[in-house]
């Protein structure tokens, strides 16, 4: 993992002393409401419906146990007990008082954390792959990139008021976990000709114009990607729509001058930023790496999974995952038990978590865009006592990527923008289709919920998609179907008029007995729907 | 209070700035004062005679100015280059590591304010064309960047 040295540490301490100043003055009636509103939106304190939000990020997914712990303790203390991990890798908590929020941050710089850049238009959290550094087929680690890219972005002079939010992922698989297509900008790892570089996808997101990135560079070597993403950045800070904010994206940007111009715009702009300098030299990149050197994993460890215990045998099959070190495994910990809230975690399950990492995981945590969590480096004979602790704290649920591993965003519980609650919802579909067997057998259904039409819960992604709107001041939900995160990425199609709470959990029903009527062995949902598309279900929901 | 900030040696230009349009339609100004929406590479075949260039935000959350002042520098602009306008004291650090070297902000500015802003980090991450060296270079100073 990597370690903050005496220069990351000393950016993150002055944060801490610049905000608790900018706090201070807002207290002391120095400044109004509307001149420290754009000051704390730097810094991921959001007012929200009952009390202040404050994000935490998560860069790249990655955390400690010690990190994980002190997030713990800060929901204890400051919050009600629990904390929200977000699509984001971000962590919100949602009870915070203004004048804790200082020694909240001061608390997460005592363990390398931060909250920079967690809201504002500038450059966010740079997401990356869960399995970064685990699995046995990817390129490189992604992570030495985005870590790179962190520092890169942070304070950076140019692009901290750009047209509207802006979004970076980097991963290096084929299989695409992290939604990398859905970000302002996507960078895929490949190797050609023994040179390690990016794919940059450039555009993608959701919102109320959900768009797939397209490709705009086929490569960019490793000593150039930052040169390359300022000149990507300096033409959407100059040519990005600022007359609305619903079209300042840059994927409209895109949209609007064409992929090609586009690429025509940043080669040009690329071709004057190479001169510049302003590439960290190759040894930079070096040192970040050496943080994340595979750890000194055991050998000679054996595979046998004991599965005498029904119970464990069915959560090893499903959330479970082969790791590129033998006798290890990938522990996926679901956050999404049948009757809680998708991504929350108590104080004490926090803490829990941070202890099995401690014990097992060599010391590390993933958080996962779906709004779980991961222990990477786990050893398949400590599974089974893994499996009590976790099941003993309620974290137990065998549904990763099942119709009950619910993508969904706080809604109109907590947040200001939202036009429907989404949590209710995501509970009532849970419950029916609570019936394990019934979720095995639906198999890979990947079920995702906004409160509104700015995607927060990535319903467009959906294989079942729900947006919630709001219809003459009632709560409205429409359905979507055939929408993909994933490395075949595709925008979910509207199935025709929305329903009710109770009319959505049956027209979902509908789909689902569809797909069981008319799958074709090993389809998952998602390929009977590009198979039969939209009709048979429409007619099925509205029939 | 700051009404008017310059980290230039001598005095600030005097002369007052003419649109992009009436500048470049016109051979004898030395000020211009582009605003958010213009293309600061109009002007650089005219960097010689200009004194004084100045970058209106109309609203501080425009920040296209940022890319106008680098992309003046970048071509080796050396004269005077001012934000004017909606320019607030969180802003000066980010703006002078761009490029801009007097500020004429709508509200005048709190001197105690401005001088904590611009103490308060030691160190900056990118490499602009204000000379600081960057952490990556500090770390690395054996190398061709560092």
């Amino acid at each position: 993992m990597y370690r903050y040295d005496s220069y990351d540490q000393s950016i993150v301490d002055a944060r801490v002393d610049e905000f608790r100043d900018q706090v201070q003055r807002r207290l002391a009636g120095a400044l109004t409401e509307d001149q420290f509103k754009p000051l704390r939106l730097m810094n991921g304190l959001y007012l929200q419906l009952h009390a202040y939000m404050l994000r935490v990020a998560i860069p790249y997914g990655t955390l400690s146990a010690a990190q994980m712990r002190k997030l713990g303790e800060i929901a204890a203390k400051y919050d009600k007990g629990y904390g929200h991990f977000t699509t984001r890798q971000n962590l919100q908590y949602n009870w915070i008082k203004l004048a804790d929020a200082p020694d909240i941050l001061a608390e997460l710089a005592s363990v390398e954390m931060h909250a920079i850049q967690t809201s504002g238009n500038c450059i966010r959290n740079i997401s990356s792959d869960q399995y970064a550094g685990v699995s046995a087929d990817e390129v490189a680690d992604p992570r030495p990139w985005a870590e790179l890219l962190r520092q890169w972005s942070s304070f950076h002079p140019e692009f901290t008021y750009l047209p509207r939010k802006f979004k970076i992922c980097v991963i290096a698989t084929e299989d695409d976990r992290a939604a990398m297509r859905l970000h302002d900008i996507g960078l895929k790892l490949v190797e050609r000709d023994g040179v390690i570089g990016a794919e940059v996808y450039a555009g993608g997101g959701m919102g109320r114009t959900p768009m797939v990135a397209p490709l705009i560079r086929d490569f960019v070597g490793e000593d150039e990607i930052i040169s390359y993403l300022e000149a990507c950045l300096r033409v959407y800070n100059r040519y990005g729509r600022r007359d609305n904010k619903y079209k300042a994206r840059i994927k409209i940007l895109v949209h609007e001058i064409g992929v090609e111009e586009y690429k025509r715009q940043v080669e040009e702009e690329f071709a004057h930023m190479r001169t510049l300098g302003l590439n960290p030299p190759t040894e930079e990149l070096d040192r970040i790496r050496a943080f994340f050197a595979a750890p000194a994993y055991e050998t000679g460890l054996g595979e046998d999974i004991d599965r005498a215990d029904p119970a464990f045998a069915l959560w090893v099959d499903r959330q479970v995952a082969a790791h590129k070190a033998p006798g290890y495994a990938i522990v996926n910990i679901s956050l999404k038990p049948l009757t809680g809230i998708p991504g929350d975690a108590s104080a004490e399950q926090i803490e829990l978590v941070a202890g099995l990492a401690e014990q097992y995981s060599l010391d590390e945590i993933r958080v996962t865009h779906a709004q779980n969590l991961v222990l990477p480096h786990v050893k398949k004979a400590d599974l089974y006592a893994i499996w009590q602790k976790l099941d003993e704290a309620g974290l137990a649920e065998a549904n990763l990527d099942l119709i009950t591993d619910i993508i969904a965003c706080p809604g109109l519980d907590y947040c200001a923008l939202a036009n429907a609650r989404s949590i209710p919802l995501a509970q009532k579909i849970a419950q029916r289709f609570a019936d394990a067997e019934r979720q095995a057998e639906l198999g890979e259904l990947k079920l995702k919920i906004s409160g509104c039409i700015n995607a927060c819960g990535h319903h467009h992604a959906g294989h079942i998609g729900i947006l919630g709107v709001d219809r003459k001041g009632v709560e409205n939900f429409q359905l979507l179907l055939g929408g993909s995160g994933a490395e075949d990425a595709s925008l979910g199609q509207i199935t025709g008029p929305g329903f009710s709470e109770d009319g959505v959990v049956d027209a979902i029903e509908k789909v689902t007995d569809i797909y069981l009527a008319e799958r074709t062995d090993g389809e998952r949902f998602l390929d009977t729907y590009r198979r039969i598309g939209m009709k048979p279900f429409k007619e099925a929901i509205y029939g | 209070m700051v009404e008017f900030l310059s980290f230039r040696d001598g005095e600030a230009t005097q002369e007052p700035a003419v649109t992009v349009e009436a500048f470049t339609g016109q051979s004898n100004a030395t000020a211009v004062r582009i605003e958010p929406g213009e293309d600061a590479r109009e002007l650089l075949p005219f960097l010689d005679r200009l004194s004084l260039v100045e970058v209106n935000f109309p609203g501080f959350g425009d920040g296209r100015g940022y890319s106008a002042a680098r992309i003046l520098r970048e071509a080796g602009y050396a004269g005077e280059l001012r934000a004017v306008g909606d320019v607030l004291v969180d802003q000066i650090v980010a703006m002078r590591r761009c490029g801009f070297d007097s500020f004429h902000p709508a509200k005048p500015l709190d001197d105690a304010a401005v001088d904590r802003a611009l103490n308060r980090y030691d160190d900056v991450y990118q490499k602009t064309i204000d000379g600081r060296r960057p952490i990556w270079a500090k770390r690395h100073p054996e190398t061709i960047n560092g």
